[in-house]
């Protein structure tokens, strides 16, 4: 898949595997949000191509363009972008296709735990119960590509990870295939298969989580984990550091020669040795 | 006081925003979404009503409707319709005399909704004709509302155009705003003072609804 665009020039070429979540990432004005939406059809490239399996959605040298309507995909865009006139059931009837069986809508109401909320208007629900909406809207097609545009971003932390669950079980349940815009390093580690980083309109690394985020250290053997510091104390040669790892609050003692970096919202992996816990600051 | 003025003026300002919001909402579309560059000076023709003297484009409307025009010929010649100094060409005439005030807000309408609801529309497969009437149009009541409401109250309230190329015949042309004139002209203030009376009223109860429901929606939709 190459795409190309104006503006900062966008020059990508990338494989997206089929049944993972793809997460792209990178600093603002990447260009994460344009690939997506020229993936969606939403723009159009000067020169390049995409191919959904055999499927050719765009080749300028053919003048193939695919419009959104005959991609099959799904959008949850940042802003929710659901109808306020509609209320949510009606949003995601909305998205059947004329005599498909309305029951669609129910289960995946009853998927994201919205059935009670299904006769509410947009402006009444909170952040959380759009975003659910918006997702269950993009899922009513039973798309073959689903393409999230920061979804959770704001939102906050608890919500974001009860949301996170959502999705990897929506994931699982109907295999879908996943590109995810986000810059949260605890989203990536949580969802992501496959990493794609860029960086004004280039790849600049690409892999596993691991491999991206931890591949400068060498990796120790036993469990890495992922977490962001909330204080860090130093009393004499050694620091308390409050770090959260996995939604709960620890305590961490180090030598405080090794918490120097490690200034609250900062975010860091924590390798665990035989002997010693290390701690990498990546963010 | 003969009535019939102010039903002439009625049914000239029912059918001018009927006629204008079925060809209204096209041009608005295109203008808010298009990005042809040559739609600026689209724009620009068709706010000139705005700022033009009502007799100035009520004496370029006189040339093309007469019959020794090639136009209006070729009207007359295509319909069997004469627009000089009959009720179809003051209906012409208001239609191009009001069509920024219902283009205008249509478009500000349109453009003041966010980008994403078109594109989410798209992408769940649904074509530009069921998004224009399904999704933008009812989420942009409230400049429906101002629309039709303007183009009705500037129709209401035309004189000059009307007098240019309609004249002056009693239950063809001679619309309420005329009939004033005439009245005032012959000295006649209280004929002249019950035509006024009832426009006022007419018009201060429409914009009151207009304001009303407006501020009802936008209650609606602010949370």
């Amino acid at each position: 898949m190459r795409t190309a665009t104006g503006a900062v020039e966008l020059d990508v070429a990338m494989r997206i595997e089929a049944g993972a979540i793809t997460v792209l990432t990178g600093p603002s004005g990447a260009g994460k949000t344009t690939l997506l939406r020229l993936l969606a059809g939403l723009v159009k490239p000067q020169s390049g191509r995409i191919a959904f399996g055999e499927d050719v959605w765009l080749d300028t040298g053919k003048y193939i363009f695919q419009s959104p309507q005959q991609r099959k995909i799904g959008l949850v865009f940042q802003d929710y972008a659901l109808f306020p006139h509609l209320t949510v059931r009606q949003n995601l009837t909305f998205a059947l296709k004329k005599g498909e069986d309305p029951r669609r809508v129910d289960e995946l109401l009853h998927e994201v735990e919205l059935t009670q909320l299904a006769d509410q208007k947009p402006h009444q629900l909170s952040g959380g119960q759009k975003q659910r909406v918006a997702l269950a809207r993009a899922l009513v097609q039973s798309p073959r590509l689903l393409l999230l545009d920061e979804p959770l971003s704001a939102l906050d932390r608890s919500m974001r990870y009860r949301l996170q669950g959502y999705l990897a079980s929506l994931h699982q349940r109907y295999q879908l295939t996943v590109v995810l815009v986000t810059h949260d390093l605890a989203e990536i580690f949580r969802l992501a298969d496959h990493v794609v980083e860029l960086d004004e309109g280039k790849i600049t690394r690409q892999g596993t989580p691991q491999e991206v985020f931890a591949s400068s250290y060498p990796l120790a053997e036993g469990p890495t984990l992922y977490g962001e510091v909330l204080t860090c104390v130093v009393e004499g040669d050694q620091a308390l550091v409050q770090a959260l790892i996995d939604q709960r609050i620890h305590a961490l003692r180090l030598p405080a020669s090794r918490a120097v970096d490690l200034l609250p919202g900062c975010s860091f992996l924590l390798h665990y040795t035989m002997d010693t816990p290390s701690v990498e600051v990546i963010r | 006081m003969n009535p019939e003025p102010l039903i002439l003026t009625f049914k000239l300002a029912s059918l001018t925003t009927l006629i204008l919001f079925g060809l209204a909402l096209p041009i608005a579309y295109w203008l808010a979404y298009s990005k042809f560059r040559g739609r600026v000076l689209v724009e620009a023709v068709i706010g000139m009503p705005l700022v033009l003297p009502p007799s100035v484009l009520g004496f370029y409307l006189l040339l093309a409707f007469s019959p020794s025009h090639f136009f209006g010929a070729w009207v007359e010649e295509l319909f069997g319709l004469r627009l000089i100094f009959s009720f179809p060409g003051l209906v012409v005439a208001s239609v191009i005399y009001s069509l920024p005030f219902m283009v205008y807000p249509l478009q500000a309408g349109l453009q003041a909704l966010p980008g994403s609801l078109r594109e989410a529309s798209y992408t769940l497969g649904k074509s530009a004709w069921t998004t224009f009437f399904k999704i933008l149009l009812p989420n942009c009541k409230s400049a429906i509302l101002t629309a039709l409401v303007l183009t009705f109250a500037h129709t209401v309230g035309e004189f000059g155009v009307v007098l240019m190329i309609g004249g002056n015949i009693p239950g063809v042309t001679k619309v309420a705003s005329v009939a004033i004139y005439n009245e005032v002209e012959a000295l006649n203030y209280s004929a002249a003072n019950q035509y006024a009376l009832v426009l006022f009223v007419i018009t201060f109860a429409i914009l009151l609804l207009v304001y009303l429901l407006n501020h009802r929606l936008r209650v609606r939709y602010s949370a």
